[in-house]
């Protein structure tokens, strides 16, 4: 057995510190187990989030030596365990305590999004008829944990703090999978230009590098986007196709 | 007095798993003003890890499925001790709910001509599980999610409750704490629907999150509901056993629905080996049958690997006993053999199974398309429950009721794989709509002030107690241990015995169980709280385990490892006494109407 040392953010009356805490490895640990142990025989009261300790609930979030990630997914294995291993709350979000953040505005976020809205049904028994090679691609999207990764290394976010403005890369896949929902007849094509703020991911793909998904935020759900975005209010002759056709 | 904050609902729900979401968009569909309140993010209840599938006879894949097939398959699974009417009812209504999410944006996968697919499961007697990969709780909790969240549903987030109110009688509402700020609230409602899930936290080895305590058992317990059938617990024979810190972890059953075969050491497919006699005729005798039967072959009978659950589970243990096991104490589940079967096999394992794939390559470093599992079972979900009137899941208490995990009756004494998200589906829209009702015809009444100071008062004693007092995890780690070892799956009465007077001595413990810190966000005070619930399930289901002298379905004695027709005849009760201490009852089963008997008879070829 080897020791490791954990550096665990922790809340304090100035706002918070670095606390050093040794922990037992043995094989297989997941970072979320230290900090279980951590709590279990050093700090009763460390706040963490986590259900499933699978990657399947996304509310372990936080940031290991400096890279967001689940906790529940971190090996111990594929860190430098000589050197101190450093776990921090998601930064692009207010503090609550420790290794918790308020992340309510993502909740409100998806509120604000037109929902889901079905198109008469194709079958006499009420039902629909669809691919699978049409479902795949909303598939995709629908793996989402909501753990919020995406949103936290979004730089629009966490750096420009734009979130009046930008729905982040979450719900920008959210709104995807919806548009591409082949039983779907709501548009949400000019919200997202309007007040989703679409235009202002410039895909530097960071958001798809940390997804613990694997969905590829970038390339199938945002850029399509903004090519639908494009299409509809810049390319006049899409424009003027589409006030002939209907 | 304490501060607190109060709300006022027509209907209250406690949980947002699948139980909870459904029923708040039911009772708020009928136009009643609805409060949820879960413990975690909302999208992060139970629910979400679900898995294989949900259960429905749509017969999108084979047209010889009905819902009476579904009801016999699930009435056989539960060895008859099932409520009747609920299993019926659950039977007829899940097609109409799992197409109902359809229409409201899940995405199931799809059969060639366009429909909803469905796979096999154990104890289906067709392939009967609408799923979505193997993520189906995942599209099953955000679909309600986002309908109750655009249909205007008031969400109470990390949010505990500690307390039921109940006045002449009657519940009125509920006490409990913010999680983030440790404040307390009040809510006041004409009904409350309790959809708290599972148990599973009382073992040490449990596929369930850490919110699965079983408070919504112990609340209704407290306050004078009868508990049914705690004695049936299941162990889901798959969860994963290395490496350590992934112990229990689930492997689902959709594995062996694809064609996953389960082998000893000596690499022997030991499945066969015992098949019991209900079972006989609708299974395979041989690997090659078994094979087409996984590939859709309707002729085929299906592989020994789909009996249910508990049987599966005995079987694992019976291997491990006998020295058969696998290095690490289980046995090996193995689906990267279907190379051999099947051209692109490595893909197709991917694409039917991707979170699987994903869970031992990420936590276990395994490459399943290549490499066998390890497993051994786990301890998945509780059959009992509160007991509720299978058509409006009101429990004994008026103005309470329950659905989901945390109400008894329609699983009977074992569980079939995807019958719990139907249950969900089914049971929460008919608890919301009874709720609704409930609350229309009776008014909403004050609470007890009274009631609500000494729930406060008691919540708060962990703070009292900080200095020479308990961990309450060593606590729960001690408790934990103690029901896996003496309560487990297989029970004789010396060891439960003795596992009545530990829970005398852990809940001696649990009173000194003291924490340091603030009430902020303090999941050392959580752990408090929670172990309260733990003891009190953990002695329901050990006293009406003592109480079932016979085996049946995930109820295992070793003292009496046969069936025995004079416990086919009543269900377990438990209820608190005036003085507070437990009381056993038998409670006779209502005898079955003759068309859902000779339903079963029909089956039974
Ligand atoms: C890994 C795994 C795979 C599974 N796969 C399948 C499958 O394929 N098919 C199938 O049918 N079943 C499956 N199951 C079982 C199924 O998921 C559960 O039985 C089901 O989800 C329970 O749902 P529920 O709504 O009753 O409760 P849960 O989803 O457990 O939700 C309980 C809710 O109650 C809240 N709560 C609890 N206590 C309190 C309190 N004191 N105060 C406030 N809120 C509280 C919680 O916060 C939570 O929101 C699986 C289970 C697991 C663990
Ligand atoms: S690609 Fe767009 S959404 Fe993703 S991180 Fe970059 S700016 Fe944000
Ligand atoms: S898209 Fe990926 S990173 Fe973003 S919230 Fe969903 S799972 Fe997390
Ligand atoms: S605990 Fe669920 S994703 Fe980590």
């Amino acid at each position: 057995m080897t020791r490791a040392t954990f550096k665990v953010w922790r809340s304090d009356d100035a706002g918070g510190h670095y606390q050093d805490y040794s922990v037992d490895v043995v094989p297989g640990m997941v970072v979320l187990d230290a900090i279980h142990q951590i709590q279990a025989a050093q700090a009763p009261d460390l706040a963490v989030r986590w259900n499933c300790k699978a990657g399947k609930c996304g509310s372990c979030s936080a940031e290991i030596n400096g890279n967001p990630r689940l906790m529940c997914m971190t090996r111990l294995n594929s860190l430098d365990l000589l050197a101190p291993v450093t776990v921090e709350p998601m930064r692009a979000f207010p503090l609550l305590k420790d290794l918790v953040t308020d992340v309510s505005w993502n909740f409100r976020v998806k509120k604000a999004i037109t929902p889901f809205t079905a198109r008469p049904a194709d079958a006499p028994d009420g039902t629909w008829r669809m691919r699978q090679k049409d479902v795949d691609r909303v598939q995709e999207f629908r793996k989402c944990i909501e753990c919020f990764l995406c949103q936290d290394v979004c730089h629009i976010l966490r750096d420009h703090k734009m979130h009046d403005e930008f729905i982040g890369p979450r719900f920008l896949a959210y709104t995807a999978a919806l548009e591409m929902n082949p039983l779907d007849a709501a548009d949400r094509v000019p919200e997202l230009r309007e007040r989703h703020g679409v235009g202002l991911c410039n895909i530097t793909r960071c958001c798809t590098k940390v997804c613990p998904e694997h969905i590829t935020i970038t390339e199938n759900a945002i850029i399509p986007l903004k090519e639908r975005v494009v299409d509809r209010f810049y390319d006049p002759l899409t424009r003027l196709l589409r006030v002939f056709k209907s | 007095m304490t501060n607190f904050e109060a709300f006022d609902y027509d209907v209250l729900v406690i949980g947002a798993g699948g139980a909870g979401l459904r029923a708040a968009i039911e009772a708020s569909a009928a136009g009643v003003k609805v409060g949820l309140i879960c413990k975690s993010l909302l999208g992060k209840a139970h629910t979400v890890m679900a898995e294989g599938g949900v259960a429905a006879a749509l017969a999108n894949v084979d047209d010889r499925d009905s819902w009476k097939v579904h009801f016999a398959d699930t009435m056989r699974g539960g060895q008859y001790v099932n409520n009747w009417r609920m299993a019926e009812l659950h039977a007829r209504e899940a097609p109409d709910r799992v197409r109902e999410l359809e229409a409201w944006g899940a995405v199931f996968d799809r059969t060639q001509d366009g429909r909803i697919l469905q796979r096999n499961f154990g104890g289906h007697r067709y392939p009967r599980l609408a799923h979505v990969g193997d993520r189906t709780g995942l599209e099953l909790i955000r679909t309600l999610q986002d309908q109750g969240v655009h249909r205007g549903l008031d969400v109470h987030m990390e949010f505990t409750v500690v307390s039921l109110l109940i006045s002449d009688g009657r519940a009125t509402g509920v006490v409990g704490y913010e999680r983030e700020r440790g404040r307390f609230k009040v809510f006041s409602a004409a009904a409350v629907v309790l959809a708290t899930g599972g148990t599973g936290r009382a073992y040490k080895i449990t596929s369930n999150s850490w919110e699965g305590t079983g408070d919504g058992h112990a609340l209704a317990y407290r306050a004078g509901a009868e508990l049914m059938d705690m004695e049936f617990i299941q162990f889901h024979p798959t969860g994963m056993i290395w490496p350590p810190s992934v112990q229990g972890i689930l492997v689902t059953e959709g594995v062996r629905g694809e064609g996953g075969i389960l082998l000893n050491r000596e690499g022997r497919r030991f499945m066969f080996d015992d098949i019991p006699e209900p079972y006989r005729t609708q299974t395979a005798d041989n690997e090659e049958e078994g094979w087409r039967y996984t590939q859709g072959d309707k002729s085929a009978r299906r592989p020994p690997e789909l009996l249910t659950r508990d049987h599966v589970a005995r079987c694992i243990v019976r291997e491990v006993k006998a020295g058969r096991g696998s290095p690490h104490g289980g046995v090996f589940l193995d689906i990267a053999w279907i190379k051999n079967r099947l051209s692109g096999a490595e893909a197709h394992i991917k694409r039917k199974l991707p979170s699987m794939y994903h869970q031992f390559k990420e936590l276990g470093d395994i490459d399943i398309t290549r490499e066998p599992m390890e497993v051994g079972p786990t301890t998945h979900y509780i059959m009992g429950g509160i007991r509720v009137d299978a058509d409006s899941q009101m429990s004994t208490i008026p103005g309470l009721f329950a659905a989901g995990e945390c109400a008894a009756g329609i699983n009977g004494a074992n569980r079939l794989g995807g019958n719990s998200l139907s249950d969900l589906l089914v049971f929460g829209k008919r608890a919301g709509e009874y709720a609704a009702q409930f609350a229309r015809q009776n008014p909403r009444r004050g609470v007890d002030t009274a009631q609500v100071q000494r729930a406060i008062d008691e919540a708060l004693q962990p703070f009292d107690r900080s200095a020479s007092s308990e961990n309450p995890y060593t606590v729960q780690a001690a408790l934990q241990e103690m029901m896996q070892s003496l309560v487990g799956i297989v029970r004789t009465e010396g060891e439960m015995q003795q596992a009545l007077e530990e829970l005398t001595r852990l809940t001696a413990r649990a009173a000194r169980a003291g924490i340091t810190g603030h009430r902020e966000y303090n999941p050392g005070w959580h752990t408090a709280i929670d172990l309260k619930n733990l003891l009190t399930v953990s002695e329901a289901i050990t006293r009406s385990a003592l109480e079932r002298k016979e085996s049946r379905g995930g109820h295992f004695r070793d003292d009496f490892p046969d069936k025995n027709p004079e416990y086919a005849a009543f269900n377990i009760v438990t209820v608190q006494r005036p003085d507070g201490t437990m009381e056993v009852r038998r409670v006779p089963l209502p005898p079955m109407p003759a068309e859902l008997q000779q339903i079963i008879e029909d089956q039974k070829s």
